[in-house]
């Protein structure tokens, strides 16, 4: 059941990287342009999508535990250390450079482009490195 | 130049988030993508590997659930200067999961939680793609 659900739930959160126009590298790009060929939409993908996981997170702030699992899983640091600013620093220069971010670059995935295939296992790598530089900090 | 899409980004927007909001009431987990796909590699440390695997699976099929369904293939544009899409994933992956979330962990699930954290790394994130794309553009390319 579980794996049926994240099947579902991947499924939907794909069309709506493909529907948004979000897993077009180009649409990304020309959004983050705004001194060139400046495309407002992301902003919107962006609204509709903390919009309606507000709804969300509020409900399940209401329930004792999810449907499906014993516990809620979320984060609750607070604090803002190093790594919350390096991070997404260079995560942001990766994401101007080539116009992919996590989930839309593995949406790309089975289109085939030359420039996905290099970029998605170059994406595991670095996320993998980033893991195992974690643990040994 | 990309058309301006407001309504079809806005409803693909609602999509996404549907989906975060189902995660979380149904299984309780943020849909945050590098978190979800930094950890399809071992080591394997909870037992939520099969989890993962399916929803990066639905991530894939997407496009041509929708290319099915409206019997147009789905098109993008993608750079095949190879070098440059080599270091954008690697800047990617390991930025992404250093900070502990991209686009849809901090930028989606992080804001609608109202996290300061998520804020901060958003800010941060768009701004560095901001700057990103205008040297890249303005200043090296033109």
């Amino acid at each position: 059941m579980p794996i049926l659900v994240n099947l579902a739930l991947g499924l939907l959160f794909g069309v709506g990287l493909v529907v948004s126009g979000m897993s077009n590298p180009a649409k990304v790009l020309n959004f983050l342009d705004l001194f060139g060929s400046f495309d407002p939409s992301l902003a919107f993908v962006m609204g509709g999508a903390v919009i309606v996981a507000f709804i969300g997170f509020r409900l399940a702030r209401m329930q004792a535990k999810p449907v499906l699992a014993p516990a809620f899983q979320l984060p609750t640091r607070r604090d803002i250390d190093a790594r919350l600013i390096v991070g997404p620093a260079l995560f942001g220069i990766g994401w101007g450079l080539g116009g992919f971010c996590p989930g839309p670059a593995l949406t790309a995935l089975g289109l085939g482009a030359a420039g996905t295939l290099v970029f998605v296992p170059a994406m595991l790598a670095g996320m993998w490195a980033a893991r195992m530089l974690a643990e040994r900090t | 130049m990309t058309e301006f899409t407001p309504i079809a980004s806005l409803v693909g927007g609602m999509l996404i988030g549907l989906s975060a909001a189902l995660l979380v009431l149904l299984e309780g987990r943020i849909a945050g993508i590098s978190g979800i796909a930094g950890r399809l590699l071992p080591p394997w440390r909870d037992g939520l590997f099969a989890q993962r695997l399916a929803f990066v699976a639905g991530l894939v099929a997407a496009p041509f659930l929708v290319a099915a369904a409206t019997g147009t293939p789905v098109t993008q544009t993608v750079s095949a200067n190879l070098a440059l899409m080599a270091a954008a994933g690697l800047l990617v992956g390991f930025g992404s999961v250093w900070g502990g979330g991209c686009t849809s962990g901090h930028g989606v699930c992080g804001l609608a939680r109202l996290s300061p954290r998520s804020v901060v790394a958003t800010l941060i994130f768009m701004s560095t793609g901001f700057l990103t794309v205008f040297v890249m553009r303005h200043v090296i390319g033109g």
